[in-house]
């Protein structure tokens, strides 16, 4: 890997793949949490300009809830779990089974509690990513905002702005019906070195 | 009512009355307005990283705040601008996440302040207003016809600078 921006057809298939098994997983710690069934969708794996990501999850004033942690170890970089803020909303409902309001911001309790699920959803997601690869990664403990999906994003953005003008977005959305969505976005932001050292680890370096 | 003229991250447009530019969802990146209150003309560009000469894939100026400001301030010239007019509204900067660390990764806010505050002390371009830093997204649109620079956030009146 020399340049950030060439990824060939394998390469992304491979991407796709690690999407597809640890949206599974994490869809499968979210079913544990609420003890009921999850259905996910077929994840899309894009590399799109970064001024489109915000597209993807409704445009750049949406209100999202985004959840970063720092991954250190074999594979550097961020990880980014995004949820508009009508799905955390629902989730965080059936979770303290309560209706909650949605013109009424969050208190401190229901914070925490996002940020928990936030934690074991990218939890699960990059402990198959681990195992697909034998690395070794260490993620930080998770950080949580609210905010216009284009300045959350601005985050993982600006860190891949610094290899090219392209991002790497691996969309995994799961729900049970699309109107009480309670599923998300995954954005994997290795650095180069460590994109290299995934995609070495998997035999198409 | 003259239209809106939206910019993204890293781009730099132009505008002049009636029309407006306007830049959504501004998280660590840094919206600069250059104007010339007397020509009405003015340019925002939307930097993501403060510096270009630290990054080896550099080829969109408009990313960086060294070169971004630069183009910004070429092209508001080119529109008929006055050098010694020019004056600056800057937004943004914001760290989107309550870090405890002092990891350099995630104050890129901080360093897009910082970097486009001093590109535009070299260019001898004035600041008269800016709201930066804390930790909220902006969506900011300034008006060339009246120089203000709206300002909008999650949970926030809109306000002008």
């Amino acid at each position: 890997m020399t340049d950030g921006q060439i990824i060939n057809e394998m390469q992304f298939d491979v991407l796709r793949e690690i999407g597809n098994i640890g949206s599974g997983n994490a869809a499968t710690a979210l079913a544990k949490m609420l003890n009921q069934k999850i259905d996910i969708k077929v994840p899309k794996a894009a590399l799109c300009d970064f001024n489109q990501l915000p597209q993807a999850v409704g445009g750049e004033e949406t209100i999202v809830v985004g959840i970063l942690l720092t991954l250190s170890d074999d594979v550097e970089g961020m990880m980014m779990f995004i949820m508009k803020v009508d799905a955390a909303y629902n989730l965080l409902g059936k979770l303290m089974f309560t209706e909650i309001d949605k013109n009424e911001p969050l208190n401190e309790m229901q914070m925490s509690c996002l940020q928990e699920i936030g934690n074991i959803i990218t939890g699960a997601y990059l402990s198959s990513l681990s195992d697909l690869t034998r690395l070794t990664i260490q993620a930080s403990v998770p950080y949580m905002a609210l905010d216009m999906a284009g300045a959350i994003l601005s985050v993982p953005a600006i860190e891949f702005g610094k290899l090219g003008d392209k991002a790497l977005m691996i969309e995994a959305e799961f729900g049970e019906d699309t109107e009480n969505e309670i599923g998300g976005y995954f954005l994997l932001i290795p650095t180069l070195e460590s994109y290299g050292a995934i995609m070495a680890s998997l035999g198409i370096g | 009512m003259g239209k809106m003229i939206k910019i993204g991250m890293a781009e730099l447009n132009i505008c002049t009355p009636p029309d407006a530019i306007t830049t959504l969802g501004l998280g660590s990146c840094v919206g600069v307005v250059l104007y010339d209150p007397a020509k009405k003309v003015c340019g925002m560009v939307h930097v993501m990283l403060p510096d270009s000469t630290k990054i080896k894939n550099n080829t969109n100026r408009a990313k960086f705040a060294d070169t971004g400001i630069e183009d910004l301030m070429n092209e508001v010239l080119k529109l008929g601008a006055a050098r010694r007019n020019l004056v600056a509204k800057i937004a943004g900067g914001a760290q989107m996440f309550a870090f405890k660390s002092d990891n350099d990764m995630l104050r890129v806010g901080d360093r897009n302040v910082e970097a486009t505050k001093n590109k535009l002390k070299q260019l001898q371009i004035p600041i008269i207003a800016e709201d930066t830093g804390k930790n909220s997204g902006r969506t900011i649109e300034f008006y060339p016809e009246s120089g203000e620079l709206l300002i909008k956030s999650v949970g926030k009146t809109p306000y002008k600078i």
